[in-house]
């Protein structure tokens, strides 16, 4: 499933986050938006699953289409949006009050949505054998979700997010709060996910963004008070080798940011 | 540099050594607040030393079978008052209770959130009027339902949901705080990973943010309940005394156990001790009760985390 960003300017308060981007985030690929902090790329992220505008007085203009459903249209409901793009959090968040197999399902069950118990079980094992997590948790799915480790967590947040078949997967910075080896399980996870999914990962972390993603956006502010703009966008090996833009240059050498 | 700095081997030695001063500041410290909690503690032993010791003496059978209809010595017991305080307590936590975490999830959930000035300056107001409520004296609010029966019903109605109305008004604003306190601590982490998932707001608040704040909220009920449990002034006026037993919420006078040692130490008969006894072992049961709820309400929460 295509993303088309456009015109999207994306604002909290009079504040202004994300300024005039345009872009088309292909499918069955890994995106990877990098700039420095404070330039918008996480507000673009939450853009792309209407979830930006749960900040009080947030709002957004612009248009950003899955294919051909506008998801800013008058009549596009943001719940059912959120229910067809899976996200995943800078900190792993499950359900503390959720078994492992209870949170991986979590979102049929917040829902409403009824699932027989056979189908619960199919659902929960495939979810989890995508997220690369069945082996380790198959014998203790009626523990608590917390009581894995932080990077064991974080799969199980992925889990969730595929438990309800999304088409595009959004990811804000998930492996900022991990360990160097769980950091590694989620990034040989994406490469799997590519298959299937179209993949928006924010990262920090520049060698990652150059090992999981097939396309990386650059996006920074511009001047004081603007918000920040997508300064370049193209293929990883593009964008790491051969940048265009002096900024991105700058950026990518470790001159600012 | 060439200038050599002398080896300080003086002040190293002493300020390795212990400081006598310093450890007497610290002993002398740690005992003065170990004494405080002692402090503390001791009225709260004496209190239930006395009402244990004083109150065994009329804890039997005929105690939990009987009311005091046609006793006039000895003998007797407080079954009336035990259920008038199990009736009008659950009727007024049964009101309470949602309308005080109601309108704590609207002021946390949504008036935080909101963005209009109308709504905003509702919810200061709220939250001033609960401030206020909470510092009312229960004898207000027991005159206040009082005023409002003589003028609606007429001036002789009492009954036991009149009392539990003038403790619906006590105990409101003490889960309102407490609840409110209970549900900002739901990590906002996890509201945004339901609505990530695509939840209704409302599904979110029923699903998750309710649950996960169930133990707090089960401590916000048991302090509502203590804070009415033991409540008397308002009782007495609205709510009445009897003798006798009364299971009809809605009509007659019912009686309580603080109204009923209240009642008993007030009222003597010529056998003054049989009344005194009576008295002690009606604050014992109060005091057990809640002891018990609060055992039982710790049971459930850690019974529904394992």
């Amino acid at each position: 499933m295509t993303i088309a960003i456009e015109k999207l300017n994306a604002y909290y308060g009079e504040l202004h986050a994300v300024a005039g981007v345009n872009m088309v985030i292909p499918e069955r690929a890994v995106t990877a938006l990098i700039g420095p902090s404070g330039c918008g790329k996480s507000t673009l992220l939450r853009c792309i699953n209407r979830m930006h505008e749960i900040v009080p007085g947030a709002s957004v203009v612009g248009s950003v289409r899955l294919d051909t459903a506008d998801l800013y249209a008058p009549d596009a409901d943001p719940v059912a949006v959120r229910a067809r793009v899976g996200m995943v959090f800078q900190r792993p968040n499950p359900f503390p009050t959720m078994s492992i197999a209870e949170n991986v399902l979590a979102g049929f069950r917040l829902r409403g949505e009824r699932l027989s118990r056979s189908e619960a079980e199919t659902k929960a094992e495939q979810a989890l054998r995508s997220a690369n997590l069945w082996d380790e948790v198959k014998d203790r799915l009626k523990s608590a979700g917390t009581s894995l480790s932080g990077g064991q967590q974080q799969r199980l947040c992925i889990a969730r997010a595929l438990a309800s078949k999304p088409d595009v997967i959004l990811m804000d910075e998930p492996c900022s709060a991990l360990d160097p080896a769980s950091t590694q399980a989620i990034e040989e996870l994406l490469d799997t996910l590519r298959i299937e999914h179209t993949v928006v990962i924010v990262t920090h972390n520049l060698s990652q963004a150059a090992r999981v993603a097939d396309r990386v956006a650059f996006m920074a502010t511009i001047g004081a008070g603007d918000g920040g703009h997508l300064i370049e966008y193209g293929t990883a090996q593009q964008m790491f080798h051969d940048p265009v833009q002096p900024a991105t240059q700058d950026y990518i050498a470790g001159r600012f940011g | 540099m060439k200038t050599s700095t002398p080896l300080p081997t003086k002040t190293t030695a002493t300020t390795i050594r212990i400081n006598t001063r310093r450890r007497v500041a610290d002993r002398g410290f740690t005992l003065a607040v170990i004494a405080c909690g002692v402090l503390a503690v001791i009225p709260l032993l004496s209190v239930v030393w006395t009402t244990v010791s004083k109150g065994l003496g009329r804890i039997d059978v005929a105690f939990f079978t009987q009311s005091m209809r046609g006793i006039t010595d000895a003998g007797g017991g407080a079954l009336h008052a035990i259920m008038g305080t199990l009736l009008i307590t659950c009727a007024a936590t049964l009101v309470a209770v949602p309308i005080a975490i109601g309108s704590a999830l609207w002021l946390v959930e949504y008036a935080d959130n909101a963005t209009t000035p109308a709504i905003k300056t509702l919810a200061r107001t709220v939250r001033t009027v609960i401030d206020v409520m909470a510092g009312i004296p229960s004898i207000v609010a027991g005159l206040f339902v009082y005023a409002v029966i003589a003028l609606t019903v007429g001036p002789g109605y009492r009954s036991g949901l009149a009392g539990a109305f003038a403790l619906v008004i006590i105990m409101v604003p003490v889960v309102e705080r407490s609840g409110e306190e209970v549900l900002a601590r739901v990590p906002a982490e996890l509201h945004e990973a339901a609505l990530a998932l695509g939840v209704p707001k409302w599904r979110v608040i029923l699903k998750v943010v309710l649950p996960t704040a169930l133990p707090g909220l089960v401590s916000t009920l048991l302090l509502g309940v203590s804070r009415i449990v033991g409540e008397t002034a308002p009782l007495l006026l609205v709510a009445g005394f009897t003798d006798s037993m009364n299971y009809d919420l809605t009509s007659g006078r019912m009686v309580s156990l603080p109204v009923y040692v209240y009642s008993q130490w007030q009222n003597k008969g010529v056998d003054a001790a049989a009344y005194d006894a009576r008295a002690w072992s009606a604050a014992l049961v109060l005091l057990l009760g809640v002891v018990l709820l609060h055992t039982l309400a710790r049971l459930i929460v850690r019974g529904r985390k394992q």
